[in-house]
């Protein structure tokens, strides 16, 4: 049986340390304390523990293999390099955890119709298939400029009978069809459930999808004590958008009382820190609200919140979740970053050496990883969440490197 | 200036009527046209709602973020803002209510910026995204800095919510006529009246209803429980399509006037 963890955050009040917390309007107050008492419920419940994990292991594939990547220890020549390989998930990513995961809180609570925000289209196509799979109504947010550059997603996701809103206002990205998801449950939050896709969001949302994706971190454990005969490593590396790959591999190491590995969350730097145009919002952001939880954004000195900018719709996010904020501030993580260029770089190595095409989010943590496991002993084990693969970018790398050929 | 918030609902009770309240976006047309429009509107209204262009209004509908987007695309900030409501404070003495979200306010800091606007002449502010129990402290500077702190409450909102609620809000509690964003309607829901008595039960405070406020029929219907009605979207929409906004607002007047 598999047991959802118990974290010591966040506070009662949804908060870690000053971040998180619930910053909505009045109306789905209600619906946020009724969905943290079904989950309570849920997670105590044997039953729902129990279909859980059957969806788990007989339908998204789980457990996800260890892999030791042996021609990139070799190439780098520094610590041993493991690859989580979240990419050979159903529907091709780690999202498919949290989903059924909310999906079957959905189902539980009585809720027919579920809502979700997605960006490059991973976290829609995955709630449209759990909604196939439960037979629930299906209504995916997309910005109109991410519905543009991801077609084949959106046709995917209208297979599995989703309705597929393109959202025209704002930048016509992820930050605008969250609001628009959030407008839609705010409507119809009575008989609506509304999957979010990341650790962000208003309290219980950061603290349910971290629990869902700890199953990731909880898997290198038990994997990593058969490999090497020790259940903790001594660096992990995942890329952050919004952040919930990296929460899921981080969290069950974090909160070690001793002997905690380094945690190492890689951030989009885009064209460069200093362009203005990246996603890097624990690096280059300030504190602030975005989409009902303090956290670490991209705004203004007025408060208005800035485009977000990556190579990676994925990480195109303004915001990170509450809880890297406070892993930030407390140094239980660090945070770096890694450019557009880096990220392309790291995606073609991933494909020559070890045969795997990364999601091009997956690459910004390799080629993060290159740079530390250089710096590591060759005693020392380096684990790299590839929380992704790479089919939904293929084209749009063709693209960049043709261009990049052309001289331009 | 508080207080003349809570003055201007019982001068409209005094004279057998509900509390009028327009919305308008600040610097919506255009920082000029907004000005003048506002004054215009304030001449019929008990007190007049502002709204501080943002770029992520969760609360809001399809015409008033419109409205905010093109409002920021003409490069108004918060300072163009104050400006314009130092303006609009020097043409008329109604009431100012000031709509933002969160994030301008925690921006400039929430003692600077309840300053800066209680300064230039507002009376009270309405944050839609925040559930004051969420930040005692920002509500509390809000307090100091002299303004009615006006919450939100919804058909959903629990007994305890309401109580919650009332607690931190002076001047009027909001009540949100459905669940949903702003925007105009056709009809209000039934049970907006129950809602109003709820919040009733457990404040003296006077009770505005908006939300899908948009003329005198669904002003006739929100006027019937509470002591005041919110229109926004309608005057919005006016403005977008060319029309005179007063003709709107003249028609809640008279809903308002004469309740169910």
């Amino acid at each position: 049986m598999p047991v959802l963890p118990d974290y010591p955050l966040p506070d009662a009040r949804g908060r870690f340390g000053v971040y998180g917390g619930r910053y909505v309007p009045e109306t789905l107050i209600p619906a946020l304390e009724e969905l943290e008492a079904a989950y309570r419920e849920a997670k105590a419940d044997p039953e729902f523990l129990k279909a859980l994990e059957y969806y788990r292991t007989r339908y998204a594939g789980r457990p996800t293999p260890l892999y030791f990547a042996a021609n990139l220890t070799r190439h780098w020549g520094g610590a041993r390099v493991y690859l989580k390989r979240e990419d050979l998930n159903h529907t091709g990513a780690h999202k498919i955890n949290n989903t059924l995961g909310q999906a079957l809180l959905a189902r539980r609570m009585g809720k027919r119709r579920v809502i979700a925000e997605t960006g490059a289209g991973q976290h829609g196509v995955s709630v449209a298939t759990v909604a196939a799979l439960f037979g629930l109504e299906c209504v995916v947010y997309m910005g109109e400029e991410d519905v543009r550059r991801q077609a084949l997603n959106v046709f995917r996701m209208e297979l599995l009978g989703a309705e597929v809103h393109p959202v025209a206002s704002g930048s016509r990205t992820l930050k605008d069809a969250t609001n628009e998801a959030i407008r839609d449950w705010v409507t119809h939050v009575r008989d609506s459930f509304y999957i979010l896709g990341s650790v962000v969001g208003p309290h219980p949302y950061p603290m349910i999808v971290r629990d869902f994706q700890s199953v990731i971190g909880e898997e290198v454990k038990r994997q990593l004590l058969e490999a090497e005969g020790r259940a903790v490593p001594d660096a992990v590396v995942a890329c952050v958008g919004g952040g919930s790959n990296a929460i899921g591999i981080f969290a069950p190491f974090a909160y070690l009382p001793e002997g905690r590995p380094r945690l190492v969350g890689v951030e989009a730097a885009g064209k460069g820190l200093g362009t203005g145009r990246h996603a890097a919002s624990i690096n280059a952001g300030k504190r602030g609200v975005l989409h009902g939880s303090y956290m670490y954004l991209l705004c203004d000195a007025d408060g208005q919140i800035q485009p977000a900018h990556s190579v990676s719709a994925g990480l195109d996010y303004p915001g990170v979740g509450p809880e890297h904020a406070y892993y930030a501030d407390a140094g239980i993580a660090e945070y770096g970053s890694v450019t557009d260029a880096e990220a392309l770089e790291a995606f073609q190595l991933l494909a020559r050496l070890e045969g795997i095409v990364p999601a091009l989010e997956s690459a910004h943590a390799v080629a993060y990883a290159g740079r530390l496991a250089r710096e590591m002993r060759p005693d020392e084990v380096l684990v790299v969440n590839l929380s992704g693969r790479g089919d939904k970018d293929v084209v749009e790398v063709k693209r960049l490197l043709e261009a990049r050929k052309g001289g331009r | 200036m508080s207080e003349r918030v809570a003055e201007a609902f019982r001068a409209a009770r005094a004279e057998g009527r509900r509390a009028v309240i327009p919305y308008l976006t600040a610097g919506y047309p255009s920082p000029e046209a907004f000005v003048e429009v506002a004054t215009r509107l304030a001449r019929r209204a008990d007190l007049l709602e502002v709204g501080l262009p943002y770029s992520d209004p969760l609360g809001d509908g399809p015409t008033i973020q419109r409205a905010s987007e093109q409002a920021l695309r003409q490069g108004v900030r918060t300072a163009a803002v104050l400006e314009m409501v130092r303006a609009l404070r020097e043409r008329t003495r109604v009431p100012i209510l000031l709509m933002t979200y969160v994030n301008p306010v925690l921006a400039w800091g929430g003692a600077r910026f309840f300053e800066a606007f209680a300064g230039a002449g507002v009376d009270g502010v309405i944050l839609p995204d925040l559930p004051p129990d969420e930040d005692p402290a920002l509500v509390a500077a809000a307090r100091r800095a002299g303004l009615a702190t006006v919450f939100l409450l919804a058909p959903t909102s629990t007994e305890a919510r309401i109580q919650t609620v009332v607690r931190h809000t002076s001047g009027f509690v909001y009540a949100v006529s459905v669940t949903g964003v702003t925007g105009a309607r056709a009809r209000l829901p039934e049970e907006v009246g129950a809602l109003v008595r709820r919040i009733k039960a457990h404040t003296e405070l006077p009770v505005a209803v908006g939300f899908g406020v948009s003329n005198e029929a669904t002003a006739r219907q929100a006027a019937a429980a509470a002591d005041g009605v919110v229109v926004g979207s309608a005057l919005v929409r006016a403005l977008e399509a060319g029309e005179d906004p007063l003709t709107v607002l003249e028609a809640v007047r008279r809903g308002a006037a004469k309740p169910v």
